[in-house]
């Protein structure tokens, strides 16, 4: 099973370095090929060693070496595979298989085809390394590793100015969130004394109160940025500059989630502290609901997307939150399937519609595009959580479990949402497909994606329809390891109010986004409209001014700031010191130089001086030497 | 009165304040080779006082290496100041200044 383990981990590295080794040639179409086949071999060991884990075969664990060893300081490279991190390698590895096929043929005519596929296999490899560690060092390597990767792709056109400005935002949003987890990481070195997460697990129920909340806390600002929650949501968003598939396998379907898997991971820790976990559910709802209100009016197809990824990232913090990790787990395996889905089926509209993102523009595209049509309608139902498909497993899972746990609050914010969710996604699919042809204005002509892609996108559209009658297995394999608490409504009328109530719910939402978005008389807006002027669609327009917010008052003073430094201290003391030192060298220089005049007697003199000068200070040691004891007695009685 | 050590080392000394300032005033060649003779001899002087005070032969002997250097010093030097005579007509330090920065 080892060799499994290596292989899952491995062959991405070795398919991000072997498409580095021809990034400064032009596109070679194997590059893709071998790049997707070592990631589909990482795909099949993992399933293998899902299956091993299904028998019953016990947890493999592997120690490679020695990463560090100072004193009481032991941290190995040490790998693990266990029931929660097997169902995070199978989403990875999953999604990133179908993300590599499917890029073969979307970055088809991208100059940088190959530099793509080195980055996109070396963000599989981070993600592999943070979800297999068996150690906080080598899930914060993987952490940073993602987040490298990340700014990589996001900037990936890094000449276009605002991809490489979203991708800055992105990693300092996560960077001043990485110094929370590096906190919780040193808080957690220093009273338990290692970072092996089974021996730091089991000596936090002797620690202080108080110090496992603070080492919750500092943990879940980490999980904050790497999932975007609120204050820190606003690069989700931004980082939709990045080309398609890197926002359907990073920001949908992993890297986001790992703030979750870090909750989920550390969940002996936060059943601790329960009061945390609640703050975290209520962060969670809120943060779905806030988002969901964003992706309401937005026209921009991707950051509808993005939205509800941050909406839905809500929702399973919520269940991680109320300690339902197994269900948060499964609504992060359930979502990245038909949330990657949906990305895709935008980006096969994308390449019909020459990158235009505007749904407004688009319109009755299910006849020349009927497989992506399908595909993205399919989504979409799973992704609102109509049964059967995988989203009404999960996420009315995750309503229960707030109904079960006695938070009617959240529990009605949720529900809220998931009406929003299904009324934004079906605005997307009817502005999209359906309605008029109004892309015929601004003369395109869409055709459909290659018959490759649509093939590979296939996986993820059977999951995204089947994934929620894994619910039972899937149950049995991760309680191994979470906590395994069934949440069952008692009364089996109110079970069955709550779900028919929910499912008629979010089908009316849909037949209303249907209703208002797909008829004909929809055009192009330009902003003249009364519900364009009302203060609630400027304001979820404008992601309720965050953005500006923080530009006004975080970017500018900072800029500002930074500006009185350069001008005061940088150029004033730093540069100015540096400066006189030359200076100094310089003018000596140009007043000896005359010393050079090249005259034998002019330089004779010199010699003479120099001979007079050396002899002098000879003579000058010489009586100090001899006189010393003098000399001290004198200096001792002038008090030095 | 007898002439004793102080007196030699003296003279030595004063003999070779004349040596450095010719060297150092004398711009004709041939008379900055005479200085260094100068200089040199004084420290002969002072050699030779200084071993026949102390008994010991050693100074003499290293006054002997001196005269043999100043010896082939002079006979280079002299070789040298005569091709640049030929080259250039003068002996002037003055004018000597190719090796100008």
């Amino acid at each position: 099973m080892e060799l499994y383990l290596y292989i899952a981990l491995f062959a991405p590295l070795v398919s991000s370095l072997f498409s580095a080794l021809f990034t400064a040639t032009p596109k070679k179409m194997f590059t893709g090929v071998v790049a997707s086949g070592l990631i589909i071999s990482a795909l099949v060991s993992s399933i293998v060693l899902l299956v091993h884990i299904l028998n019953g075969g016990g947890v493999v664990h592997v120690e490679l070496m020695t990463w560090m060893e100072t004193g009481d300081l032991y941290i190995p490279f040490g790998f693990v595979v266990d029931e929660v991190s097997v169902t995070m390698m199978m989403v990875v590895t999953l999604v990133s298989s179908v993300v590599h096929v499917y890029s073969v043929g979307y970055m088809d005519h991208d100059k940088g085809f190959n530099r793509f596929f080195s980055y996109l296999s070396a963000f599989v490899f981070s993600m592999m390394v943070l979800v297999m560690s068996d150690n906080f060092a080598g899930l914060f390597i993987g952490w940073e590793g993602v987040g490298l990767c990340s700014w990589l792709l996001i900037g990936f056109w890094y000449h276009k100015e605002s991809a490489t400005w979203a991708a800055n935002e992105a990693f300092i949003m996560n960077r001043i969130a990485d110094l929370g987890m590096l906190i919780g990481l040193f808080l957690i070195y220093w009273h338990t004394g290692t970072l092996q997460y089974t021996e730091a697990f089991a000596a936090m129920p002797s620690l202080n109160t108080e110090i496992v909340t603070w080492i919750g806390i500092f943990l879940f600002i980490g999980a904050m940025g790497k999932s975007a929650q609120f204050p820190l949501h606003t690069w989700l968003a931004d980082a939709m500059e990045g080309p398609t598939p890197v926002s359907a396998l990073i920001h949908a379907a992993t890297m986001v989630t790992a703030g979750v898997y870090l909750v989920v991971r550390s969940s002996p820790l936060f059943d601790l502290i329960p009061h945390v976990g609640l703050f975290i559910a209520s962060l969670g709802a809120f943060v779905a609901l806030f988002a969901a209100s964003m992706a309401l009016v937005n026209r921009d197809m991707k950051r509808i997307i993005a939205y509800s990824t941050l909406s839905q990232l809500g929702y399973m913090f919520v269940a991680a939150g109320l300690g339902a990790y197994w269900v948060a787990l499964f609504h992060l395996m359930a979502h990245a399937f038909f949330k990657a889905l949906l990305f895709l089926g935008a980006g096969n509209v994308m390449h019909a519609m020459h990158d235009e993102l505007d749904p407004f523009k688009m319109g009755g595209l299910k006849k020349p595009m009927k497989w992506t049509f399908i595909m993205m309608t399919l989504a979409s139902v799973a992704l609102a959580g109509i049964y059967p498909f995988a989203g009404f497993f999960s996420k009315d899972l995750i309503l229960e479990v707030a109904f079960v746990e006695h938070h009617f609050i959240l529990y009605t914010v949720l529900l809220f949402t998931a009406g929003l969710t299904a009324f934004y996604s079906f605005r997307l699919v009817a502005l999209i497909f359906h309605g008029e042809e109004r892309y015929k204005l601004f003369g395109v002509h869409p055709h459909e994606a290659y018959k490759f892609m649509l093939i590979g996108m296939s996986p993820l559209l059977l999951l995204a329809i089947i994934a929620g009658s894994f619910k039972m297995t899937y149950f049995e394999m991760v309680t191994a390891l979470l906590p395994a608490t069934e949440y069952h409504i008692h009364s089996h009328l109110t079970f069955w109010i709550m779900t028919i109530g929910t499912q008629l719910f979010v089908g009316l939402s849909i037949l209303y986004a249907y209703k208002k978005y797909a008829n004909s008389s929809i055009t192009v807006p330009n902003g003249t409209s009364k519900m364009e002027n009302s203060f609630v669609y400027k304001m979820l327009f404008n992601q309720y001014y965050i953005p500006y917010l923080y530009q006004e008052y975080f970017v500018k003073p900072y800029r500002e700031l930074s500006t009185v430094f350069w001008e005061q201290v940088d150029m004033k003391i730093v540069d100015a010191s540096v400066d006189g030192i030359a200076g100094i060298v310089y003018g000596t220089g140009e007043k000896t130089r005359a010393m050079q005049s090249g005259n034998l007697s002019t330089m004779l003199k010199w010699m003479v001086a120099g001979t007079v000068g050396l002899l002098s200070l000879a003579v000058v040691f010489g009586l100090a030497a001899r006189y010393s004891g003098e000399i001290k007695t004198i200096l001792s009685g002038l008090g030095v | 009165m007898e002439i004793g050590l102080n007196h030699y080392l003296a003279l030595s000394a004063i003999l070779f304040s004349i040596g450095l300032v010719g060297v150092m005033r004398r711009k004709n060649l041939l008379l900055l080779f005479l200085a260094t003779e100068i200089l040199l001899n004084s420290v002969n002087i002072a050699f030779a006082a200084i071993s026949h005070y102390y008994g010991d032969l050693t100074g003499q002997m290293f006054a002997f290496f001196v005269i043999a250097i100043a010896a082939s010093e002079v006979a280079v030097g002299l070789g040298l100041l005569i091709v640049w005579h030929k080259r250039h007509g003068n002996i002037d330090l003055d004018t000597m200044s190719t090796m100008r920065g």
